[in-house]
């Protein structure tokens, strides 16, 4: 007889029904809503009572007005008011305000509690922009080494041995004019050749030079660091968006990918994320010092304005830890700047001796300009802006914490907090793919998505149910098993549904049904054979195993690697195509021999057809 | 039911000769009509209303200098796809064309934009090809293992064979390679595998079943024969899913449907043809069968 023992049918049906628990904050539908950000500054109750006045004055109902964290959140009843709101809030506040398009979950309590959340959706479902950004990491490791030759040679100097360095590349060259100074130099280096990875270069010598060849280890390095620096930096400039689940990760050696569900209007999301930046701190040059000590720059609101800087920079961005944006005694706006240790020791060296002048923070950019070229290819070619956002007098020696006031407005205060505050990237960006996918589209995409798994679940159904009869009835009850787990394993883990991984189900549901057509197969086979019915069906489970194994571990292979390799939408094909190969061998092999055991393994059967 | 399948071996091996040889001519010649995704570019889509007069919008976008666009209708006629290849030499951002489609009365509701750089492309596509072989590798490492090496070969070469056959319909036709086709392209490996994974399967335990009698070649046969009936419903299930995937998919979806669609029906032929004329060509025998350390029959036991 087939019959599982009592608990193996409880281990398969507990299975399920977690996996039904997990799968149900998905049929949960979710409210549409809409986030609303100030880009810098904290939303306040203020802004709730603007966007309200706004709404009421339309006759916009919404469900819902709240402060959370630091943006403004609005609950409204359908995608027609939230699509409307967003218009009339993005009029009105003349591109202040960050609005993104977003949906509030309506998952009961208690299965929040226990980690039950609807299924991420991927841009391409809920609409917002993508962006791909790479790190000049070549360049990035060109200056290091050449600030790290410098830096070697400045140390060697102050030894007081005679040196000249120049870098080339990935090396750096040390003349010397007497072997002691050579030996001296050689004992130096070697004590100083660690990194955690190993050695930091090797040294090759001739005659009286040196040149420090530095390993590669010891260059991915650096740009692992530049790349990890620039993902902090990045991060923290999405989040003064205030956009809700924005990813900000690395991909691959040199890239960052960053994505901001609801968020449609990439000029001003371009705006602060793309501020491919970096700050420079310098003193105003004097009327008499020479045009080799000095620099003349415009003004980064007022083109038309020009000064003078001294050619030495102070400090760079990156000493800037905070930057925030306030009102001083008399109510003017003003900001307070944090810089670290070295930083501020450098602005301490600096502003002694110089009260009394200015001191203009110079604003870095790379800018990027595209174009088609005479062979109709894409070319990109980089170019950088330097423009002094600020240029205010030293009343005071600085040190770690200061302030800048005597700004025009308090919109003026804020963007250069969040300038001082954002500007510190370790290495060049520049953008390589941008992807704007509006709400509707992300509607539709679900739609298709939803009747493509109804049309296809249905058509195979009909088709099992009337080639198998009740095995087929078994083997489609395991395929709406099978569709719950995938449904809840990539809910619980938080993985992304994107339109290519709907399409990934679609196409289990179709090779699903492949291991339980094999096993059907070779029970006809076995009941062809004049084998009584009971071990026909137990036979025909057993010979199938090892083929259904065989060649579904062939096709997880390559799924994985698929998703190791892939990128944006092959990977949540490969996500969603492992994830259902992995539950598709258990539904097909147990669920479907529990339901034929239910119907057969308690009778004595003579005559069986499949 | 009893098909004479190795009797036709040498047409189907003439047969995908012949479509290989001409997919690898217009692969070479031709090649594939790369998208956006491979060679870089902006594209831009908008949804109107109403049906859109493609020469309207192209009227209007002429005016944007030096700029070439390709305009075409996208899914439905209330959906337009504009495309830029320009030689234009001044930076250029899709907000030009909104403004220029704004200022004509022209600009419906922009459903999404693309900007790609092609150095990403140029990776994707790399990307892609070492994606594939290190599936190939993969998979020749375990068939080696699980059965023999002459099968590992038989798998490969069919696997090789649908993925030239699809490439090669793609270039034929000049349909747009995307991203989306790579996928298909990548998952036709895994579904070709499947195929000829469930054939070698059974020949193998034919093969090693000391109560079977008969010539290579009919035993052969005869597995063929017990899983034909499988090779087809398989397919047959896949193929409907994919045709609700065709119908109710849109428009992103039609040629990643298609690949599978064709990759499934190659993919089904040439675990048949390509699997078995490999496996008779290197002359297979059960000689070069070892039991295989699991006993299958042992290795499932549940009642």
């Amino acid at each position: 007889m087939n019959q599982f023992r009592i608990w193996q049918y409880l281990l398969i049906f507990s299975t399920i029904l977690i996996g039904i628990i997990y799968a149900i904050p998905n049929f949960f539908p979710s409210k549409p809503a809409l986030q609303i950000a100030l880009g810098g500054s904290t939303a306040n109750e203020r802004v709730i009572i603007e966007v309200s006045e706004v709404l009421d004055r339309n006759n916009i109902n919404y469900s819902e007005i709240l402060l959370q964290e630091n943006s403004v959140k609005v609950v409204l009843d359908n995608v027609e008011d939230q699509l409307a709101s967003r218009r009339l809030i993005a009029d009105y506040s003349d591109g202040d305000y960050i609005i993104a398009l977003n949906s509030e979950p309506t998952t009961p309590d208690w299965l929040r509690n226990i980690g039950g959340n609807p299924l991420n959706l991927g841009l391409d479902l809920a609409g917002g922009i993508h962006f791909l950004l790479e790190v000049d990491t070549q360049r990035y490791s060109i200056e290091r080494i050449s600030s790290e030759s410098a830096s070697i040679e400045d140390e060697l100097k102050r030894q007081g041995l005679a040196v000249t360095s120049s870098a080339v590349g990935s090396e750096a060259y040390f003349s010397f004019t007497n072997s002691a100074d050579l030996e001296a130099a050689k004992e130096y280096l070697n004590d100083n050749n660690f990194t955690i990875s190993g050695n930091k270069f090797n040294i090759l010598q001739n005659g009286l030079d040196l040149t420090l060849v530095y390993t590669d280890s010891f260059l991915s390095e650096i740009i692992d660091y530049a790349v990890e620096q620039n993902l902090v930096a990045l991060r923290n400039r999405v989040n003064e968006l205030g956009v809700s689940e924005p990813i900000v990760q690395r991909e691959g050696k040199g890239r960052i990918v960053v994505e901001l569900p609801g968020v449609q209007d990439s000029a001003s999301a371009k705006k602060i994320i793309g501020k491919t930046a970096n700050l420079e701190f310098r003193l105003e040059a004097r009327n008499s010092d020479s045009f080799l000590r000095k620099e003349k720059f415009s003004y980064k609101d007022n083109p038309v304005a020009t000064a003078f800087l001294e050619k030495k920079t102070i400090l760079t961005g990156d000493s800037v830890t905070n930057a925030q944006s306030s009102f001083d005694e008399n109510g003017r706006p003003q900001v307070n700047i944090s810089l670290d240790i070295d930083g501020g020791r450098a602005m301490q060296n600096a502003t002694t001796g110089n009260i009394g002048r200015r001191l203009g923070v110079v604003l870095v950019e790379e800018k990027t300009k595209t174009f088609f070229d005479v062979n109709n290819e894409v070319r990109q070619e980089t170019f950088i802006e330097k423009n002094i956002i600020s240029n205010a007098t030293i009343q005071a020696v600085l040190g770690t914490s200061f302030r800048i006031t005597g700004l025009g407005s308090s919109t003026e205060s804020s963007e250069l907090a969040l300038l001082l505050r954002a500007g510190a990237l370790a290495a060049p960006m520049k953008f390589v793919e941008e992807q704007t996918i509006g709400p509707t589209l992300g509607q539709e995409n679900i739609d298709k998505g939803v009747d493509s798994i109804i049309i296809g679940f249905c058509l195979v159904f009909l088709f099992m149910i009337l080639r198998y009869r009740l095995f087929g009835l078994s083997a489609n009850i395991a395929l709406i098993c099978n569709l719950i787990l995938v449904t809840s394993i990539m809910s619980v883990f938080g993985a992304t549904l994107t339109l290519p991984g709907i399409a990934g189900i679609v196409l289990t549901v179709g090779m699903a049904v492949d291991a339980n057509v094999l096993i059907f197969a070779r029970i006809s086979e076995e009941l062809k054979n004049n084998i009584d019915v009971q071990s026909a069906i137990k036979n025909g489970f057993a010979k199938a195993f090892s083929t259904i194994m065989d060649a579904n571990i062939t096709t997880l292979i390559v799924a994985l690697i698929l998703y190791a390799i892939g990128t944006g939408p092959i990977k949540g094909f490969a996500v969603t195509l492992s994830i259902g190969i992995i539950t598709s061998i258990f539904t097909a092999i147990l669920v479907t021999r529990s339901f034929v055991n239910m119907i057969y393994g308690y009778r004595d059967i003579r005559e069986l057809k499949v | 039911m009893n098909i004479p399948f190795t009797k036709f071996n040498n047409l189907g091996l003439a047969i995908s000769g012949l479509l290989l040889i001409l997919s690898i001519a217009f692969i070479s010649l031709r090649g594939l009509n790369f998208g956006l995704d491979f060679t870089g570019g902006i594209s831009i889509e908008i949804n109107y209303d109403g049906k859109v007069e493609l020469e309207d919008i192209r009227t209007s976008l002429s005016s944007i200098e030096d700029a070439n666009f390709v305009v075409l209708n996208f899914g439905s006629d209330d959906n337009i796809l504009i495309k830029f290849q320009s030689e234009d030499v001044e930076s250029f951002s899709p907000q030009t064309v909104f403004d220029q489609l704004e200022v004509d009365n022209l600009l419906g509701e922009v459903t999404k934009t693309e900007v790609i750089f092609p150095q990403i492309g140029e990776e994707l596509r790399d990307n892609g090809g070492i994606a594939i072989l290190v599936a190939i590798f993969a998979i020749l490492v375990y068939i080696i293992f699980r059965f023999q090496y002459k099968f590992g070969i038989g798998a490969i070469a069919a696997l090789v064979h649908d993925v030239l056959l699809i490439l090669g319909l793609f270039s034929i036709f000049q349909l747009t390679f995307d991203l989306s086709v790579l996928a298909a392209v990548l998952a036709i490996v895994g579904y070709s595998l499947n195929d000829s994974i469930v054939v070698s399967d059974r020949i193998r335990e034919n093969f090693l079943d000391q109560n079977q009698k008969g010539s290579s070649d009919s035993l052969i046969n005869k597995s063929l024969n017990q899983v034909f009936a499988r090779t087809i419903i398989t397919s047959f299930t896949t193929l409907l899913v994919l045709m609700a995937l065709l119908i109710a998919g849109g428009a992103a979806l039609t040629n990643f449907s298609l690949a599978l669609a064709v990759g499934v029906i190659i993919g089904s032929y040439s675990s048949i043809f390509i699997v078995v004329g490999v496996l008779l060509k290197m002359n297979l025998s059960n000689k070069d069968m070892e039991k295989p350390k699991n006993d299958p029959e042992e290795s499932y036991s549940m009642n």
